[in-house]
């Protein structure tokens, strides 16, 4: 019963906060602390009986809806919960008056619609899903009220809407071939015919637009940057991902079976080395930090595709490393635009250039920058560093040079453009700037999300044993 | 089996030219239509794709049902598109995405 409580408690908390705004924050805060409690529950009982389907209603999949619960759904609950709780107490200072009036509502309808997602089990909730966090996720892009939130909202929600309708259409084709959305029903119906093709076709490209892979990434860096500090690090660390997420579980359980996967392996390892390239090139030359942010972003993404494609190509260390990824990257990233959000509130700008005496004047913020900046870079014993060792380890088993080579020079361009905003915090700007003050709330959030980044490494072999409770990815492991 | 054939490509039809709409429109409130008509053309095939005897006497219920959900989606977003929309004229004097990025 928890998985269902994991979705009604924060629409419920949504409402309860529009309707009651006084206490509005209170709500919020009060709904992330139980959500993060509802989510160990759901852990323990996982511990306990393994995967396992909830019929809602008692009603079973051709006529009801299933949630399905197994490791990797898990470890995403497990992320929103931990993010939205840590976003929320930086939020609650950042956001004034009437804002927050907003904020909160919309903030935990994204939630709700998250865990919805995580939770799925079958395509047409997965559209529902995606429409629900997709619109909520644009109205909070447009809070700031400037015209670059504006214009960047703007161009957010035609993308997706556009990925919407080519994901629907994906599905209806689905659903007439083999007369069912559920994910189950499907992989034992499913055949190697063009329908099922030109399905994957439409759903790959309307979630690869979601998810920005580098041509379809043009969105990307105005909404994140003119986005709020905290919205911002929620679009970054868990959205784009959850879109990947229903990549993950399309392929691993409908597509792989059907073998001939190799042109969307060369498709996804090309574009996301050039992704990786591409964006971090972009970042180097960005002069405001929330852009330079935002790029290392498109970067990242390109990683997690390589790490896709690998998987793909049937090295199975490639999902350990894919999984790692995802949540070295949201913790770290979600920490660097907090940071960011601080020197904008400090200064009133984000030049990379008139940054001034920052590791004097905010130490546990240039602490956090440099830390999240260590996991991104993939430095040695961060969460960063456990998913690109993996993945290194996957492209040289499969002697694959050009992505090992990508790999490489990517984290060689991330050291560069991180140490190139280090080196600023440094220096003392030529004029003077007014500056305000910042409450210690704001500092330690980002610093405790860096901090859980590099702890992340510590944590691999019993964060691996409970991603594969179920199997998500369908290995095959031969018995000794 | 003809029926359903020119169903299907009037929603693939309607799909396609909402998608060349969208892309080439500059106006705001035309690139809003492009994904309505859009969304028609993805809708029509959806339900027209339900009809699975050849006389149209037994049709399946589900994607009716789905595609109501679609509509509901379709509508609430626009409804934002439209507000958004409305505050980017007011902030910029004009309904269109500018290119900030050469600023």
């Amino acid at each position: 019963m928890i998985e269902v409580f994991l979705i009604l408690l924060p629409f419920f908390g949504g409402i309860l906060s529009f309707i009651i705004p006084k206490f509005n924050k209170v709500i919020g805060l009060g709904t992330f602390v139980l959500t993060l409690f509802f989510v160990f529950g759901l852990g323990l009982q996982l511990l306990d009986k393994g995967s396992y389907y909830h019929f809602i209603g008692g009603w079973d999949a051709p006529l009801g809806i299933n949630l399905y619960v197994d490791g990797l759904s898990l470890v995403m609950l497990g992320l929103t919960s931990v993010m939205g709780l840590s976003l929320s107490i930086y939020a609650k200072k950042y956001f004034i008056c009437k804002q927050s009036l907003w904020f909160w509502t919309i903030w935990l309808f994204m939630i709700a619609g998250l865990n919805a997602l995580f939770l799925s089990q079958d395509i047409f909730n997965f559209y529902v899903t995606l429409e629900l966090i997709g619109l909520s996720s644009v109205a909070l892009t447009a809070l700031s009220d400037t015209k670059e939130a504006l214009t960047g909202a703007m161009r957010y929600l035609l993308i997706t809407l556009l990925g919407s309708l080519f994901y629907l259409l994906g599905v209806a084709l689905l659903y007439h071939g083999f007369g069912s959305v559920d994910i189950v029903i499907l992989s034992k119906k499913i055949e190697s015919i063009p329908v099922a093709w030109a399905a994957l076709g439409l759903m790959s490209i309307g979630l690869l637009l979601k998810s920005a892979l580098f041509p379809f990434h043009f969105w990307l860096p105005l909404a994140h940057s003119s986005a709020p500090a905290p919205i911002s690090a929620i679009l970054s660390a868990v959205i784009i991902k959850a879109s990947l997420y229903i990549q993950l579980r399309l392929w691993s359980s409908l597509f792989i079976p059907l073998g001939a996967d190799l042109y969307f392996e060369v498709l996804f390892a090309f574009f996301g080395s050039l992704a990786v390239i591409w964006g971090s090139i972009k970042a180097l030359v960005q002069t405001r930090l929330k852009m330079l942010i935002a790029y290392s972003t498109v970067a990242q993404v390109g990683y997690l595709f390589i790490a896709f494609s690998l998987a793909l190509g049937g090295i199975s260390i490639a999902w350990s490393a894919l999984v790692y990824l995802i949540l070295s990257h949201a913790l770290a990233k979600s920490a660097m635009f907090l940071v960011a959000g601080n020197l904008l509130h400090f200064h009133g700008h984000d030049r990379i250039i008139d940054l001034d005496r920052i590791a004097q004047r905010l130490p546990l913020s240039t602490t956090a920058f440099a830390l999240a900046g260590v996991s991104i870079i993939g430095l040695p014993l961060s969460g960063g560093f456990i998913g690109k060792w993996f993945l290194l380890e996957a492209s040289i088993t499969k002697s694959n040079w050009v992505i090992t080579c990508t790999i490489l020079l990517g984290g060689l361009l991330a050291t560069g453009y991180v140490f190139k905003v280090l080196g600023f915090t440094f220096t003392k700007t030529a004029f003077s700037q007014e500056t305000k003050n910042i409450s210690l709330s704001m500092e330690l959030i980002p610093l405790s999300l860096a901090i859980m980044a590099i702890a992340l490494g510590f944590f691999a072999t019993p964060l691996f044993s409970l991603m594969e409770i179920g199997n998500p990815f369908f290995i095959i492991r031969v018995q000794p | 089996m003809s029926t359903l054939f020119v169903y299907a490509i009037v929603g693939i039809g309607l799909f396609s030219i909402g998608l060349y709409a969208l892309i080439m429109q500059k106006h705001l409130l035309r690139k809003l239509l492009a994904i309505n008509i859009m969304g028609s053309g993805v809708f029509l095939l959806f339900v027209s794709l339900s009809m699975r005897s050849v006389t149209g006497v037994l049709t399946d219920p589900v994607p009716s049902a789905m595609v109501i959900t679609g509509i509901v989606v379709a509508i609430s977003a626009t409804a934002l598109a439209l507000g958004l929309m409305i505050k980017i004229a007011r902030k910029s004097a004009k309904a269109e995405l500018c290119n900030l990025d050469q600023e």
